[in-house]
């Protein structure tokens, strides 16, 4: 284990969420290429977020968007935009 | 209603129940078009209907609960699923990791674990990992700093996967204790 696997653990989620400057990134990913433990974990924590995104969704019922739709309306109506 | 879909994930989420869900978007709509002259053009609508969304469930749903409080959640400790699950990749070759954690969790499995997270943690990590909203723009909807967004963050996932876990031995999927694996980042 390369000795700067701690520090550049500490920094998995802002490169994984994508918030890191590129400087520090190519830091990162330099790291990375040489450090399969490392590597490993990022790619775990990155599947991670991806199963998150993918699974806690869901579409919005027709009748829910239907219902959303009639009571904007009825607002617009009653409140016509005043330009 | 362009962004009904995610809108209602995300009320869905936040209030657990597709009726409470349905009363937070109507209000969310509605404040958007009466509020609709100070969006300013050019900005980010998703972000401000995603802004609108969360302060109307903060201030009609959190005030019914009691206070919800930091130490709610449990310290977990960091990598938590990856010391559980990170070795199974290399027990079944020939399939990428991402099929794999694909298919070991249902989307009731994510949804329960996500709407299991107290309030303060729950409303990050949904805006972050399910919306795509960056620390600055998640900063702004809830008005606090961005080095809170972070560490909310952190041990709201943390926590997201302990849950994850407990469903994953809860069906044989998993050991209940970390493996010894030679890929383990963490151990000094």
């Amino acid at each position: 284990m390369a000795e700067d696997c701690t520090e550049i653990l500490e920094q998995l989620y802002i490169y994984v969420d994508n918030e890191m400057p590129d400087e520090a990134r190519q830091h990162v990913e330099t790291h990375l290429r040489a450090c399969v433990a490392c590597l490993e974990a990022f790619d775990f924590e990155a599947q991670v977020k991806t199963l998150i995104a993918r699974r806690g969704r869901e579409r919005c019922p027709d009748e829910v968007r239907e219902r959303l739709t009639a009571t904007v309306r009825t607002y617009l109506v009653d409140q016509p935009p005043t330009e | 209603m362009e962004y009904a879909d995610s809108l209602y994930s995300a009320a869905m989420r936040m209030t657990r129940n597709s009726a409470d869900a349905e009363d937070l978007l109507q209000e969310t709509f509605l404040r958007g078009f009466r509020g609709y002259e100070r969006f300013e053009a050019g900005t980010n609508l998703r972000a401000w209907l995603f802004r609108i969304l969360t302060n109307t469930y903060i201030n009609r749903y959190r005030a019914k609960q009691r206070r919800p409080d930091e130490s709610d959640l449990a310290d977990v400790e960091d990598f938590f699923l990856y010391r559980r699950l990170g070795g199974l990749e290399a027990a079944q070759r020939g399939r990428s990791a991402e099929d794999e954690l694909m298919d070991l969790f249902t989307d009731t499995q994510v949804t329960d674990a996500l709407e299991g997270l107290p309030d303060i943690f729950r409303v990050p990590v949904l805006l972050a990992d399910v919306e795509g909203f960056s620390y600055k723009e998640i900063a702004e909807m809830l008005d606090i700093p961005i080095g809170t967004v972070m560490s909310r963050l952190h041990r709201g996932r943390k926590a997201l996967q302990k849950s994850l876990h407990t469903f994953a031995v809860e069906r044989r999927l998993a050991d209940p204790t970390p493996q010894a694996s030679t890929a383990d980042p963490v151990t000094p």
